[in-house]
């Protein structure tokens, strides 16, 4: 009997990959979804404010403030329209056409003279984008400090002595929003594969009762197990290794870690997310119920509670807590690390040990639901 | 006696939920060479009793042996000998014919010689060499049951069970399959054959009924038919109106049973019950009455005691519809492309009121087609329809409202409750008012629904759920009625009872277009037309078509020798001009 | 006419109502939505992980830890004893920030003379990064131009005085909650409408519509009556718990915040009714309807403002009725948008509801051949 166990397994796989490319929605979900994901994330989503348009109020028009508005529109970070009066921006703002004012106000090069603890300028920032909001208060502050500096330098004045700040960024010189988006996104494709689509092809041979047939043959139900998890781990690794190429070329990211060490984590985060995936459509039999299912308990959480794109630090005590068993979580944490790090064995380790002990539960779980029953 | 092959002991089986068993203390014993009949309406128990056989379920009580071994503990042993066709094939349609067949043979564990072998036998046996290429998905309903045949057969099973293989199955497809398990039969294999139709059972060796989960009878059909030997009558003859005469019959007290067949009315008596005289009938002066060989159908509606009576209370709240136009739905070059293909070719035929027309064919012969475009559904290529002189294209919505329409299964709002349905079947014809209160109400009162009222729909019984489709369908009062397979899947029961609805309403002069797989129901039908290859081969009533096949082959064809002796005459033809 | 449409309006109802699956529907994805992103969805940054390296050990030193200690938002603050420490803790990320003070820091501070602190940040989480950056420059220069009070010298750089209009405290829900109204009834109004034509194809009751009387534009104005009415009821829910749950003041016109809604729902309809013409199955429906509400919710300007796109994305935003619909409900929250700035974003979601609306009913008209 055991003589048989590779050939029908080879069987069951040979199957399961003839309908993915065959069926409309398992092309759909395993081929276009990603692309479509990952092409959004790439292109679409961007937390960084660049070019940030902003109305400047100049009321003075002494040479200082001649200087100071030349300083605002070099800046990279600003887009700047220029009026003699804030009035000018209001309704600006209130169609969102500009997210903030800065004004220099008629009395700027009288204050200037003397120092102050308030600089005499003022900033307006759209609160409705409080992100944005933050930004353009932060920038605003960098250029306001650096024309400062360089006036000093400027007219020969001794700075008055200061403490400096002097900030690095690490393993994102570039401060791009895009290198922590496009890797985290390819934990939200691999959760479509494993959980989504596992989900969605399990139950569907339930609806159309050719689980009912095969399980009346001599198959085993460990087989059986494997014949669905083996082919979705296989489209899996591959789906992951497409989004790192296109992550990596088309989106210049860089990658530092190692393959083998991106391999091995997707691999633990594939265990929970098709395990997972196995139990909803054995829990649904329902194809329908199953890809809800999927979503809330799958895709949703990896989009939202993974850290992907939201602070975990900044949510509630106990949204935190649900966090800890979402296995997102530690694979959007050690993607980050791959790509923009390296191969930081302290914080993969405990990832991939976390990752494989939720899917040793779930696949347990499912090799305990596997039975050739019907009830 | 044949060897023991299943063993059945004592089982019930209970479903979580469920009021009363699936299945209730059942005892039977199945043999090898020989077909077993598994028969009963939809929710008897056939399903659940084969999956307990191949070991997908657990009895709660008693136990199963197949061959020896137990079917709750030993499955896997079962499951190398027995093959198994589930509900609708178990077929990956995705796969292709030839995919499906490797992977059966993998997971039987078939290689080498011995699988190219089996393969080139089962393809030649079941005629599918030519198709191997082709997704299973779009092969037909006929071949995808054969290719679920195949599947089930890859290793010689010693036992094959075959879940309702011929649902949605037109007759030739149904007669070839029938062909193949007698050849296995011959090689002593077991096989267990569950279906709804008892012309079915009739062929059997042996036959299980099942009603309600309680085995009703256990043993050669021709054992049970033999109950009401002497008791069935043919009424031949009858002048006028046969459904009247029927009605009148199925009235008398004597009368358990009564159906049309073709010109003649089969009437079957109860226990000591004389035959009633043609005159008490108004059967007319050429009618008489002689006794018939029983059929198992008629055993059966005598062991559940008896059908219903013979008048509608639906029919009598319906209003007559008298005058005008006597051709209520005309079709006239009726043609339909789809692309490059032509599902209906140049369909012409016209049904006068108060006459039942069926449509007939294989499947994927067209007759869906030209049924769709009658009721406005689809909109021919060439050629008009019309319903009472309406064209469907041009005065569609106005044609529509003349039309009642009940589809296969009910297409009732199965999350809605009855009352619900009414009221939406009833706003949607634009009934308003006190009219929409009265038509309601009298649907009610007529079906008895009061008590189900506010059931939702997929929880009512059965037979509430086809009284209800029919009041959906009626409460407009519809000039036609276009029923599409209407009683698939339903017990003879409650099939009489919605004949006996549909003869009092063509009584009151409507109309009724009706299409169907089975034969018993084509004999309710005044004409026929037998649609094949996209066309019209043969119009006439049930006796024409009989009659137009008779010869030295078919001395006393039935109505399905008729239906393949004329599809083969075309298949024939066309080999020939080829 | 008007009774065919009731009827089909209080089928249509009941249907979603009725069914577990249509319930689900209505009911899962709002409260999922509400807690979710009322408390979670925030890009705000707290409970801020630090590690400090202090090397000057000095009076200074020590003032500045302390600012950072006292201050809520640095909740996590780890103590360095080497350079060499500073790796292994950013690397594991178990601090977001290290702070290095030099030695001498105290003794440059006391003399008069300039130093410089460095400051090490996560950048694999880049956005935290540059806001906490933000933090940490504010309590410096707080910091430094106390120092210089207290020595009695010139301060240093003056600050900048930031005021933020229409959200003085930049409360991040004060943003999501109000667009919650936009994408809750994209989700719920999407998919009760997705899914009706491919139910009623599903169980095989279509086929009993179409050969009713009814036309096929009453067929469609009888699936979207219902979709409309259950956006409406959605939206409204929202708008209520927005002013009254979440304390978002609403300045503008709710006449015109239900005006955008419903022109808003119409596109949105269009493109339901397209999916389920679509649609053999509820199933496909299901995932025809996420396939663009994804793309929908991540291009509105919700998940992130739509001036960081690149410009070309930003265009091919503008055909999405999500991103006006957010800039209107914003504005009319907050901001109290005027009627004419308004009316701005709302002409292009009319367009697309006449476009997607049309299309619906080209290809329901189509499908029925």
């Amino acid at each position: 009997m055991n003589r048989q166990r590779p050939r029908r397994l080879k069987a069951l796989i040979v199957k399961e990959t003839l309908q993915v490319f065959r069926d409309p929605s398992s092309i759909l979900i395993a081929f276009v979804l990603p692309l479509i994901l990952l092409f959004l994330f790439g292109y679409g989503v961007s937390l960084d404010a660049n070019e940030i348009d902003i109305g400047l109020a100049l009321e003075d028009t002494s040479p200082e403030a001649h200087n100071l508005a030349v300083a605002f529109t070099n800046s990279r970070f600003f887009d700047v329209r220029v009026a003699r009066d804030r009035r000018a921006f209001v309704d600006d703002l209130v169609a969102g056409d500009i997210r903030g004012i800065v004004v220099v106000p008629a009395d700027f090069s009288a204050r200037l003279k003397y120092q102050g603890d308030a600089a005499p300028i003022q900033v307006i920032a759209d609160g409705t984008q409080p992100n944005t909001a933050n930004f353009v208060q932060n920038y605003v502050q960098g250029v306001w400090s650096n024309w400062r500096q360089q006036r000093r330098l400027e007219r020969g004045e001794t700075a008055a002595p200061a403490i400096a700040l002097e900030s690095r960024y690490w393993f994102n010189e570039e401060l791009e929003s895009r290198n922590f988006l496009v890797p985290g996104s390819v934990a939200i494709v691999m959760t479509l594969i494993g959980t989504l689509l596992t989900a969605l092809v399990i139950a569907r041979e339930w609806e159309r009762g050719t689980m009912e047939a095969i399980m009346a043959t001599p198959v085993g139900t460990l087989e059986l197990l494997a014949g669905k998890i083996v082919p979705y781990f296989a489209l899996g690794m591959m789906a992951m290794a497409v989004c790192t190429i296109i992550a990596i070329g088309l989106f210049g990211v860089p990658f530092r870690g190692s393959v083998w060490a991106l391999s091995a984590v997707s691999a633990a985060f594939l265990c929970p997310a098709l395990g997972l995936g196995y139990l909803i459509s054995a829990a649904t039999r329902n194809q329908f119920v199953a890809s809800q299912m999927a979503l809330f308990a799958g895709f949703l959480p990896a989009m939202l509670l993974s850290g992907f794109i939201f602070e975990i630090s900044s949510m509630p005590a106990a949204i935190q807590a649900i966090t800890h068993v979402i296995p997102a979580r530690y694979f959007v944490s050690s993607l980050h690390t791959l790509f923009l790090a390296g191969d930081i064995w302290p914080l993969l380790l405990p990832n991939v040990a976390v990752m494989l002990a939720i899917g040793a539960l779930f696949l347990g779980l499912a090799v305990r639901n596997t039975r050739k029953r019907l009830d | 006696m044949p060897a023991s092959m299943v063993r059945i002991d004592g089982v019930t089986k209970r479903f979580p939920g469920q009021a009363s068993p699936a299945l209730h203390d059942l005892d039977a014993e199945i043999h090898g060479g020989r077909v077993t009949g598994l028969v009963g309406p939809d929710g008897a128990g056939k399903t659940t009793l084969i999956r307990l056989i191949s070991g997908l379920l657990v009895p709660d009580v008693g136990a199963i042996t197949v061959a020896g071994f137990d079917a709750a503990t030993e499955a896997d042993a079962i499951h190398a000998i027995a093959g198994y066709m589930p509900q609708k094939f178990g077929l990956y349609e995705d796969l292709s014919v030839l995919e499906n067949l490797n992977l059966y043979a993998d997971l039987r564990g078939l290689t080498g010689a011995a699988r190219r072998e089996t393969f080139d036998r089962l393809l030649a046996f079941t005629d599918l060499a030519r198709f191997t290429g082709r997704l299973s998905g779009a092969l037909s309903g006929g071949m995808k049951q054969k290719l679920g045949l195949a599947c089930a057969l890859i290793r010689k099973p010693r036992l094959l069970l075959l879940d309702e293989p011929s649902v949605g199955v037109d007759p030739i497809s149904r007669r070839e399959l029938w062909r193949m398990v007698e050849d296995l039969v011959d090689d002593g294999i077991a096989v267990i054959w569950s279906t709804a139709y008892l012309d079915e059972a009739e062929k059997c060796e042996s036959v299980l009924l099942l009603n309600e989960g309680e085995l009703l009878f256990d043993g050669p059909p021709g054992e049970l038919s033999a109950r009401v030997a002497g008791r069935s009558f043919h009424l031949t003859g009858v002048s006028g109106r046969r459904r009247a005469v029927l009605a009148r019959a199925l009235d008398r007290d004597g009368v358990i049973d009564g159906v049309v067949q073709g010109r003649n009315l089969r009437l079957v008596l109860g226990e000591g019950a004389d035959a009633p005289d043609p005159a008490d009938l108004v059967a007319g002066d050429g009618a008489g009455i002689e006794q018939v060989p029983p059929r198992f159908e008629d055993a059966f509606v005598d062991a559940l005691g008896g059908g219903p009576g013979g008048r509608s209370a639906l029919a009598a709240r319906m209003q007559p519809v008298t005058g005008g136009d006597d051709v209520v739905v005309e079709a006239t070059g009726l043609t339909k492309r789809f692309g490059s293909f032509t599902a209906a070719q140049d369909i012409t035929f016209s049904i006068r009121r108060g006459e039942v027309f069926g449509l007939l064919g294989p499947n994927g012969a067209g007759k869906s087609t030209t049924f769709k475009m009658l009721c406005g559904l689809l909109q021919p290529t060439r050629g008009t329809a019309r319903v009472t002189g309406l064209d469907l294209k041009t005065a569609s919505s106005k044609a529509r409202g003349r039309i009642g329409y009940m589809a296969q299964k009910f297409s009732l709002y199965g999350m809605l409750s009855v009352r619900q349905n009414l009221d939406f079947f009833s706003g949607v014809y634009g009934l308003t008012g006190r009219r929409r209160r009265e038509r309601i109400d009298g649907m009610v009162e007529t079906f008895g629904l009061t008590p189900h009222l506010d059931t939702t729909a997929d929880d009512l019984p059965l037979g509430f759920k086809q009284r209800l489709a029919l009041s959906c369908a009626v409460m407009h009062d519809p000039a036609v009625l276009f029923l599409d397979e209407p009683t698939s899947g339903v017990d003879p029961l409650t099939r009489r009872e919605f004949w006996t609805h549909i003869n009092g309403m063509v009584e009151k002069g409507i109309t009724v277009m009706v299409t169907t797989h089975f034969m018993d129901e084509a004999e309710y039908c005044d004409r026929i037309a037998l649609i094949y290859r996209s066309r019209e081969i043969a119009t006439g009533s049930p006796d024409d078509l009989k009659e137009s096949v008779r010869g030295a082959a078919l001395p006393d064809p039935t109505l399905e020798d008729a239906f393949i002796a004329l599809v083969r005459a075309v298949d024939a033809d066309e080999s020939e001009a080829a | 006419m008007p009774t065919r449409i009731v009827a089909l309006v209080i089928k249509e109802l009941l249907a979603i109502l009725r069914d577990p699956r249509g319930r689900m529907v209505l009911i899962v994805p709002p409260i999922l939505q509400l807690v979710i992103f009322s408390l979670a969805a925030t890009l705000d940054v707290r409970n801020v992980s630090m590690a400090v390296l202090d090397q000057d050990r000095g009076k200074w030193s020590a003032e500045l830890v302390q600012r950072f200690v006292g201050s809520p938002t640095f909740t996590d603050i780890r103590f360095l004893d080497g350079v060499a420490e500073i790796r292994p803790v950013v690397d594991a990320q178990q601090a977001i920030v290290v702070l290095h003070i030099p030695q001498g820091f105290s003794g440059d501070l006391a003399a008069g003379r300039a130093t410089t602190l460095q400051l090490i940040l996560d950048g694999r989480r880049s956005n935290a990064a540059q806001i906490v950056q933000g933090y940490v420059s504010r309590i410096v220069d707080q910091f430094d131009r106390d120092i210089a009070a207290e020595l009695g010298r010139p301060g240093p750089s003056s600050v900048l005085v930031a005021r933020n209009w229409f959200n003085p405290n930049l409360e991040h829900q004060w943003f999501t909650v109000p667009s919650l109204i936009g994408t809750i009834t994209l989700l719920v109004g999407m998919s009760v409408t997705a899914l009706s034509i491919a139910r009623e194809r599903e169980l095989g009751t279509f086929d009993q519509l179409l050969v009713s009387p009814l036309q096929p534009a009453e067929i469609l104005l009888g699936k979207t009556l219902p979709s409309l009415i259950v956006g409406l009821v959605h939206g409204s829910l929202f708008l209520v718990a927005a002013i009254m749950i979440f304390r978002v003041p609403f300045t503008g016109s709710v006449l015109l915040l239900y005006a955008s809604l419903v022109l808003y729902l119409l596109a949105i309809i269009g493109v339901g009714l397209f999916i389920s013409s679509l649609s053999k199955t509820q199933q496909q429906a299901f995932l025809g309807t996420f396939v663009f509400a994804a793309p929908a919710i991540l291009l509105s300007g919700f998940a992130s403002p739509v001036e960081n796109m690149p410009v070309w994305m930003q265009q091919f935003t503008l055909i999405n009725p999500l991103r006006h619909f957010i800039v209107i409900v914003n504005g009319l929250f907050t901001k109290d948008m005027p009627a004419a700035t308004v009316f701005d974003n709302a002409w292009p979601m009319a367009l697309i509801a006449l476009f997607t609306l049309s299309a619906a009913a080209w290809l329901f008209r189509r499908r029925l051949q």
